[in-house]
């Protein structure tokens, strides 16, 4: 097969940003995630959670809460205002003033009516939802101290407001504070602290469920205002709580990063009087929970350690699949890392900087497994901070390394790099066609000439880049389908074809010498994570979210032989249970029939020329080969070449010298980073 | 019946109901059944033909099955009825005449038993039956009835002496007949372990729930079964089976479950073979002619035919005909002072058909004879000799002086090993040093003597040299790998005396030290103790002795040195558990080797 020079990449400083809150919408299954950042994510729960969309933060805006509305998303901060999310372009639509000074939680009603959002005035707002905006209608009863945590009644004619020391019951009618209960501070020297009602979860049956600062689980009864019930979970907060749509089981996140799962059960086999009983404890964080959310056949969890656990419900899960793993999220399911093939220089983007850096060179050969003499260390050539406040949505360096453009929600800004003898400077390029306001995706032709940039409407702008300026080209439409962003981009390496990819798994690819849509490639039910076009035959390989590929030849306009036997043999269970996107396609010019493939735990090179491997052969088979003599390995290998010898992988890309880069980002990294977690007594240290 | 009249048919009686069957029993009078359930001696309907019958059953109850059983010239008749999927006994006894009706309570979902087997034992009636689940139940109906004319209709006391493993094939039939207290033989249901075919026949022992013997037979069997004086009789494919069979109490070591795996059908409760019917397999000399000469014959004659009666015998037939053979051997041999034929005893053990079981009285024999190479031979291959037996056996051994053992014969292989294991032991001695020995930190802290005192303290270096001579040695090595029950031992190794113990503590501490030092792994040898072996036994003698070895002035020096040894290696093994961790971390940061920010690699795909 073949020995490659790889350089090792670990200087790429990518921190994820803490979760702060999580909305499960049950009728679309997606699952919205804000982050400390500001961003906000949306993760397809029935599509191995992809991340569909994602939309960028901003400096000083923190989200504090987040409430689906119908498929409407908004969000509330400490900024004192409420969000409400373009999901088709991914942005923002608007923002809103409430007035009260920060939002600490929003709640929408189950009715899709109204939006409720507590202040740390100690007010209660009322908003209404209109068509296209929402609307203030009126405060509840004004309280003392700062509203925490809000849920509504399923009817929506009550809501429960968790503050400091106490809880509130407001009648929605008349706005006025039904019971009050007070929640008991801790004991000893916790005494003097307020107790902070972190969570409130408001059950049909009239039960209030709160999680506190004190580390108590308690349930009330609102017809009376009495406590029911309290479950003592940790020493410390609980901050987080979530009730299943059937409310039979809740679940509390704690600071410890600790998840408890409580069940609605009867005490007595086959009676009904049923208990609310502690059940299960799940540990898959190491620092604070900052939100729970409860679906179908798993418990999502997300806080300061920024991963998203998906802990599947095993008494919910009927066979043993890709959903009953445990499944963590570490990293987006978008490239954050940029080659300029040509030059050797890679593009790293931060939410508020972009990063150029020049690759190191090695000297002398070396056998597998060894290191080589590093001749040239690599070399950070560029810092580029991002002016104004919104994040980074999307960037690309050009091919030959002179250009450099990146997108935010507001701007978009190409940069011309000159780069003689060690001399790095760049200049702007002023006057921007319009169209190029700003983009959800951007990359260039191969030979540099032209940028494409995603737009509204699945569109795609075309502008010619050249040393005298810029100009607009002209647009790409697709002729019909949905206007959902275009989350990627592929050109071909002979500036024949463009290919776009958008969240409603549409693929439509385009003729650049006629300007016109080509064809669409037949949607699949799985979102696409990856996509490249062949050099040599112009065909297009797809990677879905449910690790199925596709290769679709464009002049053809039809499936190849090779992309119909791999449907109709099926791919192999260990390739298809892997729990990770495929986030790049990449081909080896100097061998056509290899694809090269990565996620986030292998680099696979597909070799389109060897028998595709069935359940019964041995997958990862790379060891075994090792051991074989070369006449052996002919019978032995099979079409994935898959390599381990990496891990926590951002990015792979294939030099023209047929050097690989990884960029890895090793997670232990990451945690030394993360700031300290509660300190807990462990054992031995 | 007819035989009665010859065969020539005298007389037609026409009765005035539908007769079900004639049942008799051995000796005693024929009773004639009738479909109405009514019960008449055959006698006296002949005499008056046409007697009315009355009718006991009602009108849609249909009997299933019907058997006569006599004891103590008492005759019962049971057959069992359905009636709309209700099913139900009947017992009727003679003398006074007495009808008694028992319900079977339902399974769910196998609502019928679908074989019955009853047997009278002591002045019970035992019915033994089984559904097709897989469930076999035992009820036991006392013989003479207590009460008379109870008209309440019970449901059937019942036990469950036996659940069959089911396959996973849908059973439709199957049989299950009573050989003795604890056996029963099963067939229709599959074998536990030899999947879906199920055409064997199992005989399963109730007190343990496990499988003594099975056979598989060849065709389908067809889920009948009998058991007729000493023989079970299985059709299966166009053949007849009969098997007689012989049930030996249970054994202890069986009930010790001391026959762990795969030796189940090597220990042999049973002696089973399989003849077909009609079908005789000739040998030179018959078992009977055998033992006939054995009886009378010189030694030498003797060991010649047993020689060649094993060497001529088919392996199924010598499986039952060696315990024979052996039992009239050593019974002879107690009798007759000059009679031993060793060489015929060595030829049987080597059979591996014999246990202790099959021939209690030769072990002792053997060792009355102090024939010590048969005993090893014996210790070797019986997996079920008592504790009594092996403390009896061990207290002769350490009682023989090693001079007279010397001359003995023994196993090669065994004598080998203590050869090795003592020259492991003069050639450390030699070199001065010791081989992979260490010197235990934590003596340092126990010991506060004088240097010189603490190295003559020194276990390692302290009495290794073997106390016993190698044969006795070798024997002792067979004593300690055979299988015991602590509970059962320790009574029996009180008997020793107290130099028997000691010199045998001795010799253990002698093998521990050495296990210690890892010389046996050096040794290769077929049979050798394992040191957890060394060890329980080490304990049990100390358990069992303690107190004297407490108080004998000769004893005190070897516990303390035990002692001391055994909690250097628990404070070593404690700093080995410190330095795992180490290790652990250590191998860790190998895995996740740091390079740095950036590095450029070279790897191979294949």
């Amino acid at each position: 097969m073949g020995e490659f020079k790889v350089h090792r990449v670990r200087f790429f400083d990518y921190m994820p940003s803490g979760i702060r809150a999580l909305a499960f919408n049950q009728d679309t299954e997606r699952m919205a995630v804000a982050r400390m950042d500001g961003s906000v994510e949306v993760f397809h729960c029935s599509d191995r959670f992809f991340q569909e969309k994602i939309i960028p933060g901003r400096e000083q805006f923190g989200i504090e809460g987040l409430s689906w509305v119908g498929e409407r998303l908004f969000s509330a901060g400490l900024n004192g205002g409420i969000t409400e999310y373009d999901l088709t372009n991914q942005k923002v639509k608007y923002t809103i003033d409430a007035y009260g000074g920060p939002i600490w939680t929003i709640a929408g009603n189950q009715q899709g009516t109204h939006l409720a959002v507590g202040c740390e005035d100690g007010t209660v707002k009322l908003f209404e939802v209109n068509e296209d905006n929402i609307q203030f209608e009126r405060n509840l009863d004004r309280q003392k101290s700062r509203i925490v945590s809000l849920s509504w009644h399923p009817s929506g004619s009550k809501i429960a407001a968790g503050m400091m020391d106490m809880i509130q019951v407001f009648n929605v009618e008349t706005g006025h504070s039904m019971h009050r209960m007070l929640a008991d501070r801790g004991v000893g020297t916790s005494r003097s602290k307020e107790c902070v009602v972190w969570s409130v979860v408001y059950l049909s049956d009239g039960t209030i469920i709160t999680g506190d600062s004190v580390g108590m689980v308690k349930l009330w009864d609102d017809q009376t205002g009495t406590l029911i019930k309290s479950h003592n979970v940790t020493k410390c907060d609980v901050l987080a709580l979530s009730v299943s749509q059937n409310e039979d089981s809740l679940v509390a996140g704690t600071s410890e990063g600790i998840v408890v799962q409580f069940q609605f059960v009867s005490m007595v086999l086959g009676k009904d009087d049923k208990e609310w009983v502690r059940t299960r404890t799940f540990r898959n964080h190491t620092h604070d929970i900052r939100a729970v959310a409860e679906i179908t056949t798993a418990v999502v969890s997300g806080g300061m350690d920024a991963q998203l656990v998906v802990r599947p419900l095993l008494d919910k899960i009927e066979e043993r699949s890709a959903a009953s793993a445990l499944r963590k999220i570490h990293f987006p399911h978008r490239r954050l890392v940029a080659c300029a093939r040509k030059s050797g220089l890679m593009l790293f983007q931060y939410p508020g900087h972009l990063e150029l850096w020049r690759l190191g060179e090695s000297e002398g050969k070396g056998i597998p497994g060894s290191s080589l003499f590093v001749k040239r260390n690599p070399e950070k050539l560029l810092h580029l901070k991002v002016k104004g406040e919104d994040h980074i949505r999307c960037s690309a360096v050009s091919p030959c390394g002179e250009w450099i453009v990146y997108s935010t929600a507001s701007t978009l800004r190409l940069y011309r790099l000159h780069c003689d003898n060690n001399n790095i400077s760049i200049t702007k390029i002023s006057k921007l066609p319009k169209v190029l306001s700003s983009a959800n995706q951007l990359c260039f032709s191969s030979d540099s000439s032209h940028l494409f940039s995603a737009s509204a409407q699945s569109s795609v702008h075309l502008v010619s880049i050249s040393q005298s300026g810029c100009k607009f080209v002209g647009t790409l439409k697709p002729k019909s389908g949905s206007h959902q962003a275009i989350h990627l981009l592929a050109a071909s390496e002979d500036g024949k074809w463009v290919a776009s990819a958008n969240s409603d798994h549409e693929v439509h690819i385009y003729n650049l010498q006629t300007r016109k849509a080509h064809c669409t490639v037949p949607i699949y039910s799985s979102a696409v994570t990856a996509m490249g076009i062949h050099p040599a035959t112009n065909c297009l390989f797809m990677m879905h979210a449910d690790q199925q590929m596709f290769e679709y030849s464009i002049e053809q306009k039809q499936y190849t032989d090779w992309s119909r036997t791999v449907q109709r043999k099926g791919l192999h269970r260990l390739w298809v249970e892997r729990d990770t996107p495929c986030l790049n396609v990449m081909f080896n010019p100097q061998n056509p029939s290899h694809v090269i493939l990565h996620d986030m735990y292998m680099l696979c090179i597909i070799d389109q020329s060897l028998p595709l491997p069935d359940d019964k052969t041995q997958f990862y088979n790379q060891l075994t080969l090792k051991s074989l003599t070369e006449e052996q390995r002919k019978s032995h290998s099979h079409a994935f070449k898959v390599c381990k010898t990496f891990k926590d992988i951002l990015c792979v890309e294939l030099m023209p010298d047929q050097s690989l880069v990884v960029v890895e980002r090793p997670l232990e990294d990451i945690a030394t980073q993360l700031p300290a977690p509660i300190k807990q007594k462990k054992f031995a240290t | 019946m007819w035989l009665g009249f010859g065969f020539n048919l005298i007389k037609i009686f026409y009765v005035s109901a539908d007769v079900l069957r004639v049942l008799s029993a051995t000796d005693s009078e024929p009773v004639v059944l009738f479909c109405c359930g009514a019960v008449r001696f055959l006698d006296s309907l002949l005499a008056s033909p046409q007697q009315p019958i009355e009718d006991v059953l009602t009108e849609d109850e249909i009997i299933r099955w019907s058997t006569i059983i006599k004891a103590e010239h008492q005759l019962v008749i049971l057959f069992s009825t359905e009636q709309r999927g209700e099913h139900c006994l009947y017992v009727q006894r003679f003398n006074p005449n007495t009808l008694m009706k028992h319900r079977f309570e339902t399974e769910p979902g196998f609502s019928a038993p679908i074989n019955f087997s009853a047997t009278c034992r002591g002045s019970n009636i035992h019915l033994l039956y089984l559904y097709l689940n897989g469930s076999v139940y035992e009820s036991v109906l006392p013989f003479r009835s207590s009460s008379t004319g109870a008209e309440v209709v019970q449901a059937l006391s019942r036990s469950l002496c036996l659940s069959l493993p089911l396959g996973e094939e849908k059973l439709m039939s199957g049989a299950a007949v009573v050989l003795d207290e604890a056996h029963v033989a099963v067939v229709g249901f599959p074998h536990p372990s030899a999947g879906a075919c199920k055409d064997y026949l199992c005989i399963w022992n109730t007190h343990f729930q496990t499988l003594q013997a099975c056979k598989e037979m060849a065709g389908r069997i067809y889920s009948q079964l009998w058991c007729y004086s000493g023989k079970l009789y299985v059709p299966h494919g166009k053949m007849l089976s009969v098997i007689p069979f012989d049930c030996q109490k249970s054994s202890l070591a069986a009930a010790m479950g001391k026959q762990k795996c795969a030796l189940v059908l090597s220990f042999v409760t049973y002696d089973v073979f399989f003849l077909l019917f009609l079908q005789n397999i000739k040998s030179a000399l018959t078992v009977d002619q055998l033992i006939q000469h054995i009886k009378t014959s010189a030694v030498e004659d003797v060991q010649a035919e047993v020689g060649e009666f094993i060497r001529r015998t088919p392996q199924a037939d010598l499986q039952l005909a060696a315990g024979r053979v052996a039992l009239e051997l050593v019974s002879r041999s107690q009798t007759d002072a000059n009679f031993y034929p060793q060489c015929a005893f060595l030829l049987l053990l080597e059979t591996r058909y014999l246990c202790y079981s099959v021939c209690p009285e030769l072990l002792s024999l053997a060792m009355v004879k102090k024939d010590f190479h048969l005993c090893q031979i014996a210790f070797q291959i019986f997996s079920d000799i008592p504790e009594a037996v092996t403390c009896a056996c061990l207290k002769t051994i350490l009682s023989t002086p090693d001079l007279e053992m010397e001359t003995v014969n023994l196993d090669t292989d065994s004598v080998i090993f203590m050869k090795e294991l003592t020259r492991a032991q003069s050639r450390s001695d030699e070199e001065g040093g010791q081989l992979n020995g260490f010197c235990p930190p934590a003596l340092e802290s126990d010991v506060s003597d004088t240097p010189s005192n603490k190295l003559q303290r020194d276990p390692l270096a302290l009495d290794t040299s073997c106390p016993v001579g190698l044969h006795k040695g070798a024997l002792l090595n067979e004593v300690l790998q055979t299988a015991y029950s602590d509970r059962s031992l320790l009574p029996h190794l009180k008997d020793l005396t107290v130099p028997q113990v000691i010199v045998f503590l001795q010799y253990l501490r002698f093998l521990y030290f050495k296990y210690s030092h890892d010389a046996h792994k050096q040794i290769r040898a077929l049979r050798t103790p394992s040191i957890s072996q060394i060890i329980d036994w080490v304990c049990l003698l100390l358990d069992a002795h303690f107190t004297v070895l407490a108080v004998a002035p000769e004893a005190k020096r070897l516990v303390f040195d035990l002692h001391k040894f055994v909690r250097s290696q628990v404070k070593l093994y404690a700093e080995l558990g410190k330095i795992e961790g180490s290790l652990q971390v250590l191998k860790n940061s190998k895995q996740s080797e740091d390079f740095g920010m950036y590095a450029i690699h070279v790897i191979e795909l294949f």
